[in-house]
């Protein structure tokens, strides 16, 4: 399969305090809207972004995200791509494990995530950051 | 800040939530909810989320620390009017709502607290089955 490419300019938007987990779900919509996907398709993806926002935002210390529309030559997609420069992950398998959680919410955060995009990546380096990377693809 | 209006329907409290349930909101909620239960006596608490698009795993915890927090003030929960693709979402997310008890519409979650239809399919009262000499 070939490495999907971006189409058009990425957009970004800051991670810093709660609203702006609310203003990451509104700029993912918009562009999922705008890549024609699915209504259960941009719930799935914007839910998704929603938890991977707020792992930025509390165990990340905050980072941003870049949101733009992918292809593979084939598909159109929306890659979000979480970036913070926080502690980084530990232990990876743990982490992506249900249940599992040192914030807030129900410890679904990770492995929730995953379960709701089609592609799901995690780089992280221990006192250097993470960086997740999701793609949905419309149908 | 801007709160989440609670109504009282008699002995039920009605909280429609129009807004994006912020972090710092959702404690608001819940503080706002017990506080009110209490001081009317009301028996059950319904949550209508059909303005919401999104249900995360932040959000759904706060329903359920609600319906447990009533139901040690003795009141019941009704999340009524979730969409077919937050419902769909929330599955998936592996979410499941614990002790929250749910109905399509407000005035569906209304009949399940009045002892509707749903309600005594649920429990079948002990009561009839005792109730003749």
């Amino acid at each position: 399969m070939t490495t999907p490419q971006p189409v058009g300019v990425a957009e970004v938007q800051g991670i810093a305090a709660d609203e702006d987990v609310i203003r990451v779900r509104q700029l993912v919509r918009s562009v999922a809207v705008a890549a024609k996907l699915s209504l259960v398709d941009q719930t799935k993806l914007v839910t998704a972004a929603s938890e991977l926002a707020r792992n930025t935002l509390t165990h990340g210390g905050g980072g941003r995200v870049e949101v733009e529309t992918v292809t593979d030559g084939r598909r159109t997609g929306i890659r979000v791509s979480f970036l913070d420069s926080g502690p980084g992950i530990a232990n990876l398998e743990l982490a992506l494990t249900d249940g599992y959680g040192t914030g807030v919410g129900l410890g679904l955060g990770l492995s929730g995530a995953r379960r709701l995009v089609d592609e799901f990546e995690i780089e992280t380096k221990a006192g250097r950051g993470t960086r997740v990377t999701a793609i949905k693809w419309a149908r | 800040m801007q709160r989440v209006p609670v109504l009282r329907l008699g002995d039920v409290l009605l909280v429609s939530i129009q807004v994006d349930l912020a972090d710092e909101l959702a404690p608001w909620l819940q503080e706002d909810l017990a506080d009110e239960i209490v001081a009317t006596g009301a028996r059950a608490v319904l949550i209508d989320i059909s303005a919401l698009e999104v249900v995360d795993s932040f959000t759904g915890r706060t329903l359920s620390t609600i319906a447990a927090v009533s139901r040690v003030l003795d009141a019941e929960t009704v999340v009524v009017g979730m969409r077919p693709a937050v419902a769909i979402t929330l599955v998936e997310l592996g979410l499941t709502l614990h002790g929250v008890r749910t109905a399509l519409t407000v005035e569906l979650g209304l009949a399940v607290l009045h002892g509707g239809p749903t309600a005594s399919l649920a429990a079948p009262a002990a009561d009839d089955l005792r109730a003749s000499p």
